[in-house]
This record gives C-alpha cells, sequence and structure tokens, in this order.
C-alpha cells in the first residue's frame, strides 16, 4: 500500500551538470558539507488547506526540518541556522542568488514549493550548486498528504544520492523489540517505526516474549521469534495484515531467523539435543534442508547479497567465531581469527563486508571486516552491545547497546545506536520505550 | 612534597582497609564472594529452590559451558531419584545464560544446559517424555547485577514441575 502511493513521482526538470560540490561519502564528519535548507515555501491558501487536515501550521517548513534533519544526522552534510539566510523561500526557488548564499558559506541549497492541489499534496523542490551558480536537481511529488513525512524522506534521499553518488537510506523503516519492566522479568513487543523514530506503532502486545525480528528485504513481511505457548519458534508476520504463522513444523525451539535477499527463503537454527545446526525453509514450497550438521552450536545465519553465501557463527572452534559457506552448507571457512569471541555476522547489502559483534577482555565491540576476514575494523566499544544490522546502501549500522547495573542491580537500560562506517558518527536512536535488535527495512521507494 | 603524597596515599589506603574490614564484619556472607563460587560457578544457594525436602531445583555452569560439576551431578542424582519416586510428575529443564553473550548464541548455550541435565536425569532413569527442555538464554536473569557472581547465578538449568 505504501508503495503504491508514490507512484505519481516524476522529474521536472532532469539536469546532469557536472557537479563541482562533492561528498565523500568515506571521510565522515571531520568535514561535513556546507548546505541551506531553505524552507520549502507555501502560498496562504494551500497553508490553510493541509493545516485543516495535519494539523500542522506550516507544512512547508515541517517538510524542510525533516530533510534538514535526516542529512544532519547522516554526519556527511552541515545544515545551516535558517536565521542567517538571506533570501525569501518563495524567491529562492524560482532563482537563488548564489552571492547570499556564499556569503553564509552554503555550498549547497535546497528550495522548494508545496501546494495543494485536488486534495494532494504536490511538492516540488531542487538543489541547487552554489559555488558554480547552477542547479543539480529538479523534482516534483504527487501524494496524499499524510505521506508528508516520507515525502522528506525521499527528498533527503535523492539529495543524498545527487551528492554524494551512492543511494540514501532515509525513506526506511525499523522494526524491533520495545523493552519494559525489571531486567529479571522484562516485558517485550514488537515494534516499528520510521527511520527517524517517528510513527512508532506496536505489533504485538506484549503477552509473550519475542526476539530478533528481521525484515524480508523484498516485501513487508517480517520474521521472528515467539515464545508463544511456551515453545520458542521462529514465525512470520504480515505487517501490512497482521497475519502471523509459525515457519515449519521443528520438534523443538528454532530461533536466529533471516530472510534470503530475494525474500523467498528463511534461514535460522533449530536447536535439539544440545546440537544448534542452521536450516532453510523455502516459503513458496515449503520445504526444508539442512545446511550445517555439526554438534557445535551454529547459529546467526547470514546471506551473501547475491544469495550464493552464507556467513555464521559457530563454536565448533571451541568458542565462538565467524565463519563463511556456500549456500548448501559446503566449503566451510572460518574467517575470524583475532583475539576474542566474534558472533552475529550480518553481510553487507553492498557485499563488500561482514559486520559483527565481538567480545574480548569484558568489552563489547561492533566491527566490520572483509568476507574473506581481512581488514578487522572495529568501531565502537562498549559494555554490552550486539546485533548490527546494515541500513540499505551498507554505510551506516544500527544496533542495540545495554547498560550496566549498579551494585544493587539497579540502572539497567537497552537503546538502540547508529555508527556509520567511519566510526565517528554514533547516534541514539530515541524510542519511547527501552529498545533491542533493530532491523532496518530496504528502501520503501526507489 | 614527594614524601607528603605517599603519607596521603598511605592515609587513603588506611581508610579503605578500615571501611572494607568494617564491612567485612557486619555483612560477612553477603559479600563473601569468593566462598560463593568455585572457579566461576556458583556454589551458593541464594537462589536456590527446593522441588522436595533436600532436592535442589538447579544446577550451575562455568562460563560458555555445559559441562556438569561434581555438585551438579549430586543435584540431579536427587532430582532423579525424587522423579522416580513420583512417577506422574513431569517436568521443564529451563536453561539460562548470562547477559555476556550475544542473544542468539546465549539462546543455543541455555538449550545446551538444559539438555546436558537432561542427559544426566536419563542416565539415572528418567524418561525422556517426562521432561521437556526450554532455553530462555539471557531473557530471565535471578540476578539483575552486572557482575561475576550475578552472572554465576544466571548460569543455570532450573527443573520446573510441569504439571
Amino acid at each position: 500500500m505504501t508503495k503504491k502511493i508514490l507512484v505519481l513521482l516524476f522529474i521536472l526538470i532532469p539536469i546532469n551538470s557536472n557537479a563541482l560540490i562533492e561528498v565523500d561519502i568515506t571521510r565522515g564528519n571531520l568535514n561535513p558539507l556546507p548546505l541551506a535548507v531553505s524552507p520549502l515555501s507555501i502560498d496562504e491558501e494551500s497553508r490553510k488547506g493541509f493545516e485543516k487536515i495535519l494539523k500542522k501550521e506550516n507544512i512547508g517548513s515541517e517538510i524542510s526540518n525533516i530533510v534538514e534533519n535526516n542529512l544532519r544526522t547522516s554526519g556527511l552534510f552541515n545544515p545551516l541556522d535558517k536565521k542567517a539566510f538571506l533570501q525569501a523561500p518563495d524567491i529562492a526557488n524560482l532563482k537563488p542568488r548564489f552571492e547570499d548564499w556564499n556569503l553564509i558559506k552554503a555550498q549547497a541549497l535546497i528550495t522548494g514549493k508545496v501546494n495543494y492541489v485536488d486534495d494532494k499534496l504536490r511538492v516540488e523542490f531542487r538543489l541547487w550548486d552554489v559555488l558554480a551558480a547552477k542547479e543539480m536537481m529538479a523534482l516534483a511529488f504527487t501524494t496524499v498528504p499524510n505521506n508528508w513525512r516520507r515525502v522528506g524522506h525521499i527528498i533527503s534521499d535523492k539529495v543524498y544520492e545527487r551528492l554524494t553518488g551512492e543511494k540514501g537510506y532515509f525513506d526506511t523503516r525499523i522494526i524491533y523489540v520495545s523493552e519494559e519492566g525489571p531486567k529479571t522479568q522484562r516485558v517485550k513487543k514488537l515494534a516499528i517505526m520510521d527511520q527517524d523514530g517517528a510513527n512508532n506503532k506496536f505489533l504485538t502486545l506484549g503477552n509473550e516474549l519475542v526476539l530478533t525480528p528481521r525484515f524480508n528485504p523484498a516485501s513487508q513481511m517480517v520474521t521472528y521469534l515467539s515464545y508463544f505457548k511456551n515453545m520458542p519458534r521462529v514465525y512470520l508476520l504480515d505487517i501490512e495484515t497482521g497475519t502471523q504463522e509459525v515457519v515449519g513444523d521443528f520438534p523443538g525451539m528454532t530461533f536466529a531467523p533471516r530472510f534470503s535477499p530475494d525474500g523467498k527463503k528463511i534461514i535460522m537454527s533449530f536447536a535439539k539435543d544440545g546440537k544448534s545446526d542452521i536450516y532453510t525453509m523455502d516459503l513458496e514450497n515449503r520445504i526444508v534442508e539442512k545446511i550445517t550438521n555439526h554438534p557445535s552450536i551454529d547459529t546467526s545465519p547470514s546471506y551473501s547479497p547475491d544469495g550464493k553465501y552464507i556467513t555464521f557463527n559457530s563454536d565448533r572452534s571451541g568458542y565462538q567465531q565467524i565463519y563463511v559457506m556456500k549456500n548448501d552448507g559446503s566449503d566451510v571457512k572460518r574467517i575470524s581469527f583475532g583475539n576474542g569471541l566474534y558472533g552475529t555476522p550480518v553481510w553487507s547489502p553492498r557485499g563488500d563486508l561482514i559486520a559483527f559483534t565481538k567480545l574480548h577482555k569484558g568489552k563489547f565491540y561492533i566491527g566490520v571486516m572483509r568476507t574473506d576476514g581481512s581488514g578487522e575494523r572495529l568501531l565502537t566499544e562498549n559494555y554490552y552491545q550486539e546485533a548490527p544490522s546494515w541500513s540499505p546502501n551498507g554505510r551506516v549500522l544500527i544496533f542495540y547497546r545495554e547498560t550496566k547495573t549498579n551494585s544493587k542491580g539497579e540502572g539497567f537500560s537497552a537503546k538502540l545506536w547508529s555508527i556509520d562506517l567511519t566510526g565517528y558518527n554514533e547516534r541514539l536512536i530515541k524510542t519511547p520505550t527501552d529498545a533491542s535488535d533493530p532491523s532496518w527495512s530496504s528502501l520503501l521507494s526507489n | 612534597m614527594r614524601l607528603n603524597k605517599i603519607f596521603k596515599n598511605t592515609l587513603l589506603v588506611l581508610a579503605a582497609c578500615l571501611v572494607l574490614s568494617a564491612c567485612a564484619t557486619k555483612k560477612e556472607v553477603a559479600t563473601d564472594i569468593q566462598g560463593q563460587m568455585q572457579g566461576d560457578v556458583y556454589t551458593g544457594t541464594d537462589t536456590v529452590e527446593y522441588l522436595a525436602d533436600g532436592v535442589p531445583d538447579r544446577v550451575f555452569f562455568a562460563t560458555n559451558e555445559s559441562i556438569l560439576t561434581t555438585a551438579s551431578r549430586e543435584t540431579l542424582r536427587a532430582q532423579a531419584a525424587w522423579l522416580r519416586k513420583n512417577p506422574n510428575i513431569n517436568v521443564v529443564l529451563e536453561g539460562h545464560a548470562d547477559e555476556r553473550g550475544t542473544r542468539e548464541y546465549n539462546l543455543a548455550l541455555g538449550e545446551r544446559r538444559a539438555n546436558a541435565a537432561k542427559d544426566y536425569l536419563m542416565t539415572y532413569g528418567i524418561s525422556s517424555d517426562r521432561i521437556t527442555v526450554l532455553s530462555y538464554g539471557k531473557e530471565r536473569p535471578v540476578d539483575s547485577g552486572s557482575n561475576p557472581l550475578a552472572w554465576s547465578k544466571n548460569r543455570r538449568s532450573v527443573t520446573v514441575k510441569a504439571n
């Protein structure tokens, strides 16, 4: 449903000028690009129209605030203070006075206009290269007014893509586990929200323990672990319809589920007699295949984006380490050889890296390594953190962190955090309750 | 100047010793971590409940391990004897891990620990039909502390009456 609404997207004036400004994505926030997000201009009639439906005084400003916030949190851009802007939004959108924007050191400028047309929200925006005094991009969207936040995210994605040369990750959602109550008796619910924390919704009531939800990269399906009737099993949930079903018919605990990149299979662990092996189930024909067969614990499987390989963690060497194998279970190779324990490997959507959790000398790290295990880089260290999930463009990781309690066992909390591949841009993701086990969706629109 | 500093440090150390010894004498048992652990396996009785007189309900494990200690085997033999005497009782073995591991691995580890207990009960004549294994991983700690003693209490397999 969400996808259909934005089919009216079309390009106003496609200009692919040779841009002078370019953002180096690998350098992080050491030198974020100064840019100006001029509020989207709006005529009085449209303003009143939207105020009535959306209860927002100025929807133009609201949308540009979303854009500004997204670009700031990426760590790659430094949106300038609006108070310093010299040119009015409506005039800037027609033709910016580049000297004015240059004066406040803006290197790029975003302008735009919002209209209320036939009960629809029509938004156009332009991206300008201030130094070259040129338009870089112009787009217009028409959608239902309720979709205004997504318009802000899509504009952010377009700007990000134009300036970095890589796809954005703003028009996305996060599914996670909401946590409440004492540490010894946590109540956990599935919850979903926009990437920026807006539109938070709970998907289960908290009657049974739920863990590790993961998005299907190809649809609005989620797979997760539920303790329904005290039988921990992998379930499938359709977010649109709310229907749930148990995955497969296993005589014991199934856990650690993830989708294959095409969304057609679920890969997971099945524990029996003290051994955990990796299985797949085809969602169309329900055929179950056993992928690993070893007396050790094999779990946390994740496919490579082409579906040809699987990374997982196993304690077959004596301790938890990361392995890679072919998708039929052959050719198993250990890839982690550093000091400490390694778990929760997740293959980057770009295919080049595997993110992981590492435990060494009482500290937990989130890190990345190449798929052959070389080039290990630790991005962040903490008392407890684990379970990274990639942004769809493979540039940012979201994970959860738990705090150490005091001598009385008080002060426990669990929160979502994100960090980009540079390791500099670390951010707390605000959630209404404590939170864990985040999973990042694919881009909702392309 | 330097002497002064050393003197000060000595005083601080002395003060610390006084505070520590005061604590130690006040609540000897509660703060005596050494007496409650052997290696890093919990040997205390704080959290232990009883299925019947002389039949403790749980066994404890070392970090990342599922090997039964001598004390654990003794506990499980008592449980097996009790189960033989009460043939109508079925049990759930709930396996747990401490918080110092990844969630998914801990689920598997809890299952492995509960199975170690199950295997031992079976060698003492208890049918597998009477035993269900349920792993909670790190989801249900008994002690919410973030210290080695708390973690040792949480690495456990608990035998719970199912009916």
